[in-house]
């Protein structure tokens, strides 16, 4: 009795999305805006600060696949080139389109027809930690909880890369873990897809050029979708997943 | 006996020529004494026979051996060195003093120093150096596994890549029909190199890595490498900063102590249990959003102080909030306790007794629940828990019960405590810029994560620079406790005294 009490006094806790309004605290540091109009000739404060070399100067350009989403580069700035934004939006296709020089950011667009006749109904990954903190693999556990329910997309974590269309790689892939990506990599039945979750994993993050890891997903196993972050909000991640599988449309 | 005076300091099991320093203190490193091995030895033995532990053991630069012990009970930790023989062997201490054996390990692993006599001096991150270069497979292992051999015996390897979203680690079990009768755990899968990228790392870097050697203990690890580094400069963060710490650490706390009670439901297949914490876990990490702008807290605490303060949403609607967490907690943990189905599962599994938590020096959640009552809170209190107080939770079965129990106490006392840090909070400055780094110097920074005891032990070199940094994440020293855990223990068990003990592969491989 309890139990069945405890259940009604939980309610329905799922949020609205992708249909709803959602928006994230003020202070969540989602996707930087950058305008490279507003630098100063040969200021570098932005770029010395970054903990992972995310930021070129002359002209200025932000890397959001090394970018950690910490507070120095928009603390350094003087001049508000730099700015922060708590929009979760940020997946992208390819590793040029998270590359921001002050345009409009390219979000992830949706797989071809033939990809979204296989996978839009039904999406089965496989979760590879090569090197991650626990973090990535905390907040991409999370899209399962009741708030996000990623299984109403039809998207579901399974247990063998057997049963599954694709792998969700995290972590900067360590020398120990290299193989063990490749053997669950190879074991994923064709076509397949390949999504890297978190700096670690697209470029190495705060971990890149250490002597024990490489700087993330190696060039040879190619990437379908790119989540940054430090590690990606779960809203990060379900929306890059709702993008690919053409379940949001780019307005 | 636990306020530290000068008469408790005198009955200490730290007595010269231990060198006694409070956790968050800087010391000349000529004014640590070095002894000869043989002193070392027995001095680290006998003061870890009075009451004191190891927390850390490290390799200086000059081939310098340290050992940084702790004694709980006067709150002071000790520090002795003793220099590496020639030859680099020297006879091991865990054959005396169990609670050696990781970090003997470790130093053989790292530094190639050799603890004659180890009984199992197997690498414990896999290093390639050790087999063969970094291009060479992880296999034929030179390393094999314990085996019990004889009729009905039966081996099962697990991992490292495992059923769920996971860390990789790789676990071989030694069973007899469903009875577990050893377990060896084989980590180094997540090995990045932490300690040795973090002293070539330009400041901002480090603090970035300290946040990632532990993902889900973003906080205590940047605030054991902050408090590091202030004693190394001799800053002193703002008051307002120490409290805002001290939340942000409650609330990693809180989070991970509730999304563990909500997977301990979920392995014992009471989905409810699971889904309503799993539910109210990310409640606790959006306070932390709401004040740092990351639900894992990252971005808050920096050498100095912290970077944020009063939260985002306003004093009033957070509280409002934590109200609703705490009710929450409270209904969802009175039913799930009350569960036949999950409480016969709990009770009596995985059980560590106290003798084996004090004999492996176990910390945090699992050696209270195993009846040691340590918590760096308390014990060796830096920051805000000099002003305040909380009480360890501490249970004596030592089983998944006791371990879960725990979980529960403490995430209602950080609840208690981030209120009234919150409510009492002001307007401050919320850090001071860092002095010069002392040269020659060694600074301990002890916190007690949510999973237990975090150690930093950081050094510097002639011209101030950071010269050696030891990470010990409390995952270190527990890992063998699950083992031991499991000892007797059916395997089909094993998910659920993981889950209880939840440590840290990336902690631990660094």
């Amino acid at each position: 009795m309890r139990r069945l009490w405890e259940r009604l006094r939980q309610g329905y806790r799922t949020i609205d999305f992708p249909e709803g309004h959602t928006e994230l605290s003020p202070r969540f540091r989602g996707r930087p805006v950058v305008d490279p109009s507003r630098c100063r000739a040969g200021c570098r404060r932005c770029a010395d600060a970054c903990p992972t070399a995310a930021i070129q100067t002359d002209p200025l350009r932000l890397d959001l696949g090394a970018c950690l989403f910490c507070p120095s580069c928009v603390e350094n700035c003087g001049e508000g080139a730099i700015t922060s934004t708590n929009d979760f939006r940020l997946a992208a296709r390819t590793r040029g389109d998270l590359v921001l020089s002050g345009g409009e950011m390219r979000l992830a667009t949706a797989l071809d027809r033939r990809l979204r006749k296989l996978f839009g109904r039904s999406l089965k990954l496989r979760q590879v930690s090569a090197g991650g903190c626990n973090a990535c693999e905390a907040d991409l556990n999370v899209t399962g909880i009741v708030v996000f329910d990623i299984g109403r997309f039809g998207i579901q974590f399974v247990a063998s890369p057997r049963h599954a269309d694709g792998i969700v790689v995290t972590g900067p892939v360590t020398t120990n873990m290299a193989l063990a990506l490749r053997e669950t990599y190879a074991a994923v039945p064709e076509p397949k897809l390949v999504i890297a979750a978190g700096a670690c994993a697209i470029s190495g993050g705060p971990f890149a050029g250490s002597s024990t890891c490489a700087n993330g997903i190696p060039a040879d196993i190619p990437v379908d979708l790119y989540l940054p972050g430090c590690p990606p909000h779960p809203l990060t991640i379900l929306d890059g997943l709702l993008r690919l599988l053409g379940r949001i449309e780019n307005a | 006996m636990r306020d530290g005076d000068a008469n408790t300091v005198l009955l200490s099991a730290l007595a010269p020529p231990i060198r006694a320093v409070r956790s968050g203190e800087a010391v000349v490193r000529a004014d640590i004494s070095s002894v000869s091995m043989d002193d070392f030895r027995r001095t680290v033995v006998s003061a870890c026979s009075a009451k004191a532990r190891l927390a850390a053991m490290a390799v200086l630069p000059g081939r310098v051996l340290l050992a940084v012990l702790a004694d709980d009970r006067c709150q002071r930790l000790g520090l002795l060195c003793t220099d590496v023989p020639v030859d680099g062997r020297y006879p091991a201490l865990t054959p005396e003093l169990p609670q050696a054996q990781a970090f003997e390990r470790e130093i053989h692993e790292k530094h190639g120093i050799v603890p004659e006599g180890h009984p199992w001096p197997k690498p414990l991150r896999r290093h390639s150096e050790l087999e063969g270069g970094p291009d060479a497979p992880l296999g034929p292992d030179p390393y094999p596994f314990f085996r019990v051999e004889g009729p009905g015996i039966h081996e099962v390897a697990v991992g490292p890549v495992h059923a769920g979203i996971i860390e990789p680690g790789h676990f071989r079990f030694q069973c007899h029909g469903e009875t577990v009768l050893h377990l060896e755990i084989q980590l180094g899968y997540q090995h990045r190199d932490a300690e040795a990228l973090l002293l070539r790392s330009s400041p901002a870097r480090r603090l970035a890595i300290a946040e990632t050697v532990a993902g889900d203990t973003s906080v205590g690890h940047a605030l054991a490498y902050s408090m590091a580094l202030e004693a190394l400069t001799g800053s002193t963060p703002p008051p307002q900063a120490e409290a805002v710490r001290g939340i942000a650490l409650e609330l990693e706390r809180l989070a991970n102590h509730v999304g563990d009670l909500g997977a301990l439901c979920n392995d014992v297949g009471y989905l409810p249990g699971a889904s309503w914490f799993g539910r109210l876990r990310g409640e606790f990490l959006n306070l932390s959003l709401e004040i740092c702008g990351s639900r894992f807290g990252r971005g808050l605490v920096v050498p100095g102080g912290v970077r944020f303060d009063l939260p985002a949403v306003g004093r009033e609607t957070f509280l409002a909030r934590l109200q609703a967490g705490d009710t929450d907690l409270r209904h969802i943990a009175d039913v799930v306790f009350q569960t036949p189905a999950v409480v016969s599962r709990f009770e009596g599994t995985g059980v560590v007794t106290t003798t084996m938590a004090e004999t492996l020096g176990l910390v945090g959640v699992v050696a209270r629940a195993s009846g040691c009552d340590r918590d760096v809170r308390r014990d060796h209190p830096a920051g805000i828990f000099r002003r305040t107080s909380i009480e360890p939770a501490v249970a004596s079965s030592g089983g998944v019960m006791a371990r879960s129990q725990i979980r529960r106490r403490e995430a209602e006392s950080s609840i208690a405590f981030v209120r009234e840090q919150v409510e009492t909070l002001s307007d401050g400055a919320r850090n001071v810029a860092l002095g010069e780094t002392r040269p020659r110097a060694l600074a301990v920074a002890l916190v007690e994560g949510w999973r237990g005891e975090i150690v930093h032990v950081a050094a510097t070199d002639d011209k101030g620079r950071l010269c050696a940094y030891q990470v010990v994440d409390p995952s270190f020293h527990n890992w063998l406790g699950l083992a031991m855990a499991m000892r007797g223990g059916q395997i089909s068990d094993f998910p659920l005294c993981n889950k209880s003990f939840n440590l840290s592969y990336a902690g631990h491989d660094l």
